[in-house]
């Protein structure tokens, strides 16, 4: 059994329009190693710095992996990790 | 262009009145493929910011497993601007992450927010590139199945 990889809208160019993609790894950085190897240049719309990017989330069965040890968050096999671009924005600059 | 039925175009507005200073965010959810704004889901600003806004991260992905379930796409995606106009701000562009979605801004600014017309203005935001669109408001959607309309009241 495989990780299920949900990927948002904005990011299936590089999945070639898949919303699903099989995943790989025993943490999320392991999984977004194998993303890339998969899927070229994705890698770098999560990671900035070796941290995931402030406006992505990214979730391990329903979990922000802000609160579970962000991208050293443990990951097995039958999970599944859904990434979803923050909805913000607002008239101050960030 | 962005149709949009008045109840839901009213609703927008009352929620960017009802929690000004702070800007008021949240999401038309519609068919998938539709491009019709249907059911309205306003969102907490888990920032309380009058100059930020950003959907709780565990709001999101509820949200998101709803949209999915229904097969609805967000189809409009909203906030307000409490002081300035209606306009996507740099930050707005540089985090609008829904290629397909209709932008609303509404500006609650100059007294906006306790009586008078509040602008209220459309946008898709795609590759960091904003282009505005006209808005129609219609008192309900012509092509809408009478069996949709009654489940929508």
């Amino acid at each position: 059994m495989a990780i299920e990889v949900r990927i948002p809208t904005i990011l299936r160019t590089y999945t070639g329009g898949e919303r699903v993609v099989d995943g790989a790894g025993s943490t999320v950085t392991e999984v977004i190693d194998q993303l890339e190897t998969d899927h070229a240049g994705i890698k770098e719309r999560l990671i900035e710095n070796g941290e995931a990017r402030r406006f992505v989330n990214i979730y391990v069965n329903d979990e922000d992996i802000r609160f579970t040890g962000n991208l050293q968050t443990p990951v097995a096999d039958g999970d599944t990790v859904v990434i979803l671009p923050a909805v913000a924005g607002g008239s101050a600059d960030v | 262009m962005l149709t949009i039925d008045r109840a839901t175009h009213d609703a927008i507005i009352a929620h960017a009145r009802r929690d000004h200073p702070d800007e008021a965010c949240g999401v038309v959810a519609g068919p998938a493929g539709s491009d019709r704004p249907a059911r309205h889901v306003p969102m907490l600003n888990a920032a309380m910011s009058p100059t930020f806004y950003e959907f709780d991260s565990g709001d999101l992905l509820r949200l998101y497993r709803e949209m999915d379930d229904n097969d609805e796409d967000p189809v409009v995606i909203y906030h307000s601007h409490t002081a300035t106009e209606a306009y996507p701000s740099r930050t707005d562009v540089n985090l609008a992450g829904e290629p397909g979605a209709h932008y609303v801004l509404v500006s609650t600014r100059d007294g906006a927010h306790e009586s008078g017309p509040v602008d209220f203005r459309s946008y898709r935001i795609v590759d960091g590139e904003v282009t505005e669109e006209e808005v129609r408001v219609v008192d309900r959607y012509d092509t809408a199945p009478i069996t949709q309309q009654k489940a929508e009241h």
